[in-house]
């Protein structure tokens, strides 16, 4: 086995309280978010920046597929109708665009806005460059080197080393209008107040840390994802109980995450309460440098085996999906893991003792948690709930709770730094949409800080093969398979 | 007077040098790294070197201070690093929203504070004295976010009279006096008010009970005034002190809640130094404090200002 985290990796499940669904009318959604995220194309607060002023007035060139809430979702063509990799060239990708797309102020669609739009993100001397979506947009697509337009319909995008996710990282990009900046002054401020993208949602009002409203763009390139819905409007409600509060007064009629304690009433009052698995991982990422107890696989076996899942599962009235490796099972890049996450306590025990361990000498060590944090859920009552678990065998956890943002900061700085203060793990939470974000981006061995985010020194020559394998399998199908043969590298 | 006023003017000067001071190191004490909130979370350390250099965080602390410093005296308060809007203008929408707030709840507050007070400190040792010193050590002591959620679970949830979050069905956008509007202020203006009362009605109750048993009252009784008359001069003789408390509270008031306006997700100052601090937005967190620091600064003086015009006396001294 070749974990590097995974003591209590459990998928977030997606959860909203809906009060009433019908195919019209305004639908009031309360954000998590403590303001509307950015409206200007690259949108910031994480995931649900994305989801709601990302993908609903933008369009990538290439999109994530939305259509069902039982399958996990695939890149599909959006604004490029195909892309290829060069024969020779592994470098050179082409896109194809899409013909007669609209941007809602009624300008065209072509190569030149895909260009001007890179630009934006990626050229500080560029007139439209916009440092607050290039913050956000350039950690994305970290391999581009160069773009240019081939024709009116063909953009070719370049690469600094041949890379298969690539398409991944495109799949970020949002396309904003490059007529509409000219229109309101070639000002990013102006223009956030009067966006215009392709997506299937046009902005009408932005009152910032207040309110955002939207209504459907019937003209929509694709008729499948109109919106039936006459108005949109995002409402931000940082305050878990003042979303459920605004909830159960009809001022919206959905919102997200809910406080667990309120699902139960929830319920009762006739709510309905949906959940799906989210992209997300809540993780004790852990430190492999040297003198770490993790560096022994019987302790990081015995730790897995200790933990508890469905008692966390029940703490938090059923909103999370208990965790068997980095993507839940089922997914395609799940695998086939040959070491099963269960609880078995007499197995934990005998594998720590096989590691030295035992009642007269128990294994004590420290772990970095945050009291609260985006992504985080409910950080203390279920760090608590693991740090008992652990004791049960024999593992003694210390907790050195830092602020959230101290926590980032640590975890960019790396288990070597001081920062991390003697800890060998710390509970730090993610986003685990595509090979890059899931796993290569805590398990390579070059992204090790301060040039990534492998914080724990995670390092495996084995491993770096396959992750050079998803890097240059360009066929769509074999590349899917590739990551699922990794994890079962991982669980070996 | 007119010379009281400058010379207090000139003791406001160093105050507001100090106060920029403190509010501009205090936010650069706390942990965190402004940028974490900015960047996505596996941003490299070259772009972080990079917006660390665009936002001027990497030049030592005093020549940060004096280049903000230098902006704030010119009017300009900087950028919002998480919403790149200028903090003049979001912190003076804030402003007006917590104003109206503030207002209602001082119009509660101050009223029912100074009638229990008077109640309590007339009629001292009664029950009726019982009764209002136990309102208003409850309204002391009483956690107001606490009562904030419980009253939103009663009046909003329970029985859905008043809506429990925002300024107004559209937002705080074209605030205005109308029922809709008011009907959002109701629950958020209570549990501001509740503070403040209780304050003032122990003050007031104080201040009537010690002036009440001065030899003056006696000497105004034996002359024959009436109990009107008499309950004129007790309020002539207790409006100074009070005044400085309620200048106090509404200096505190207008700082707006942080629990307050989150509970009720009003859109004011409190709420906007609660996202500040939770994205940790240095300029607009600087910014919000020092305009409500100078608010409590010019309060003050105002307060200095009515109470020598309400008692000479301190003039002199």
């Amino acid at each position: 086995m070749k974990m590097l985290k995974r003591i209590a990796i459990t998928m977030v499940a997606m959860v909203a309280a809906v009060a009433s669904a019908s195919a019209q009318g305004t639908l009031r959604i309360g954000m998590t978010a403590s303001d509307i995220p950015l409206t200007t194309g690259q949108a910031d607060n994480g995931g649900e920046g994305m989801r709601f002023t990302g993908y609903t007035v933008y369009d990538g060139l290439i999109n994530w597929e939305l259509g069902s809430a039982d399958k996990t979702s695939d890149l599909a063509p959006g604004l490029a109708t195909s892309w290829s990799v060069g024969e020779a060239d592994k470098t050179k990708w082409t896109f194809r665009l899409r013909e007669g797309v609209k941007f809602h102020d009624g300008s065209d669609f072509t190569a030149e806005s895909v260009v001007w739009n890179l630009e934006k993100l990626l050229n500080d001397k560029s007139r439209q460059y916009d440092p607050r979506q290039s913050a956000q947009g350039r950690t994305r697509i970290p391999t581009v080197s160069g773009y240019k337009a081939i024709d009116k319909r063909t953009v070719e995008i370049t690469t600094k080393v041949p890379d298969a996710t690539l398409p991944y990282q495109i799949a970020w990009i949002m396309m904003s209008s490059p007529a509409q900046w000219e229109k309101v002054g070639k000002s990013w401020d102006a223009f956030a107040k009067a966006p215009s993208g392709t997506g299937p949602w046009k902005l009408t009002l932005f009152i910032p840390r207040e309110r955002a409203e939207m209504v459907p763009n019937k003209d929509y390139w694709d008729k499948s994802r109109v919106p039936k819905l006459d108005k949109l409007v995002l409402v931000p409600l940082p305050e878990a109980n003042a979303r459920v509060a605004a909830l159960r007064a009809g001022q919206v009629d959905w919102i997200e995450a809910p406080p667990p304690d309120a699902v139960p009433s929830l319920k009762q009052a006739g709510f309905k309460i949906v959940t799906n698995a989210y992209p997300h991982n809540w993780t004790w990422h852990l430190s492999r440098v040297e003198g770490s107890p993790w560096n022994d696989v019987r302790v990081r076996k015995a730790a897995n085996l200790a933990i508890d899942r469905e008692g966390l599962k029940e703490l938090l009235s059923g909103l999370m999906i208990p965790a068997e490796g980095f993507f839940p099972p089922g997914h395609q890049w799940f695998g086939k893991p040959q070491f099963k996450l269960t609880r078995d306590v007499v197995q934990a025990k005998k594998l720590l003792a096989e590691a030295g361990y035992g009642p007269n000498k128990p294994l004590t060590t420290k772990i970095l948690i945050s009291a609260s944090g985006s992504g985080q859920m409910q950080p203390l009552q279920m760090n608590e709930f693991v740090q008992q678990s652990l004791a049960e065998v024999g593992i003694k956890i210390e907790f050195e709770v830092v602020e959230w943002n101290t926590l980032i900061s640590i975890w960019r700085a790396g288990a070597k730094h001081d920062s991390a203060r003697g800890a060998t793990g710390m509970n730090y939470s993610y986003f685990i949409q595509d090979p890059f974000t899931g796993f290569i981006r805590h398990l390579q061995c070059n992204l090790a800080p301060p040039a990534g985010t492998n914080w724990g020194y995670y390092c495996d020559p084995e491993m770096d093969k396959l992750f050079e394998q998803v890097r240059n399998t360009f066929d769509k199908t074999a590349h899917a398979a590739v990551p699922g043969s990794r994890t079962s590298r991982q669980s070996r | 007077m007119l010379i009281y006023i400058l010379k207090r003017l000139v003791y406001v000067t160093p105050v507001a040098i100090g106060v920029s001071i403190v509010c501009f190191l205090l936010v650069h004490i706390t942990p965190g790294d402004p940028l974490t909130a900015i960047l996505p979370s596996d941003a490299t350390q070259e772009l972080q070197d990079q917006m660390r250099a665009a936002y001027g965080f990497d030049k030592p602390l005093p020549v940060q201070y004096l280049l903000w410093f230098w902006k704030v005296v010119h009017g300009d308060l900087g950028t919002s690093l998480a919403t790149g809007r200028p903090v003049a203008s979001e912190v003076g929408r804030a402003v007006g929203n917590t104003l109206i707030l503030a207002a209602t709840a001082t119009l509660i507050g101050f009223t029912f504070g100074t009638f229990f007070g008077f109640v309590a400190g007339y009629f001292r040792d009664s029950w009726l004295d019982k009764l209002a010193s136990a309102i208003s050590v409850l309204g002391v002591s009483v956690p107001h976010y606490w009562l904030g959620l419980v009253l939103v679970i009663i009046f909003s949830a329970q029985l859905g009279w008043l809506p429990p979050t925002g300024a107004g069905p559209d937002g705080s956008v074209a605030w205005r006096p109308d029922p809709e509007h008011l009907r959002h202020l109701i629950l958020p203006a209570i549990t501001m008010s509740v503070i403040p009362m209780g304050v003032i009605a122990r003050t007031v109750r104080a201040l009537v009970g010690d002036i009440l048993s001065q030899e003056f009252i006696q000497a105004l009784r034996a002359k024959g005034l009436g109990e009107y008359g008499v309950f004129k001069h007790v309020v002539i003789n207790a409006a100074p002190t009070a005044l400085t408390i309620m200048g106090l509270q509404l200096g505190y008031l207008l700082g707006g809640s942080i629990l307050v306006e989150t509970v009720f997700s009003w859109p004011g100052t409190g709420f906007l130094l609660n996202a500040a601090i939770f994205q940790r937005d240095l300029p607009l967190l600087q910014g919000t404090i020092l305009v409500l620091a100078m608010f409590f600064v010019l309060l003050n003086l105002i307060v200095d200002v009515v109470q020598t015009t309400l008692d000479p006396r301190i003039q002199r001294t």
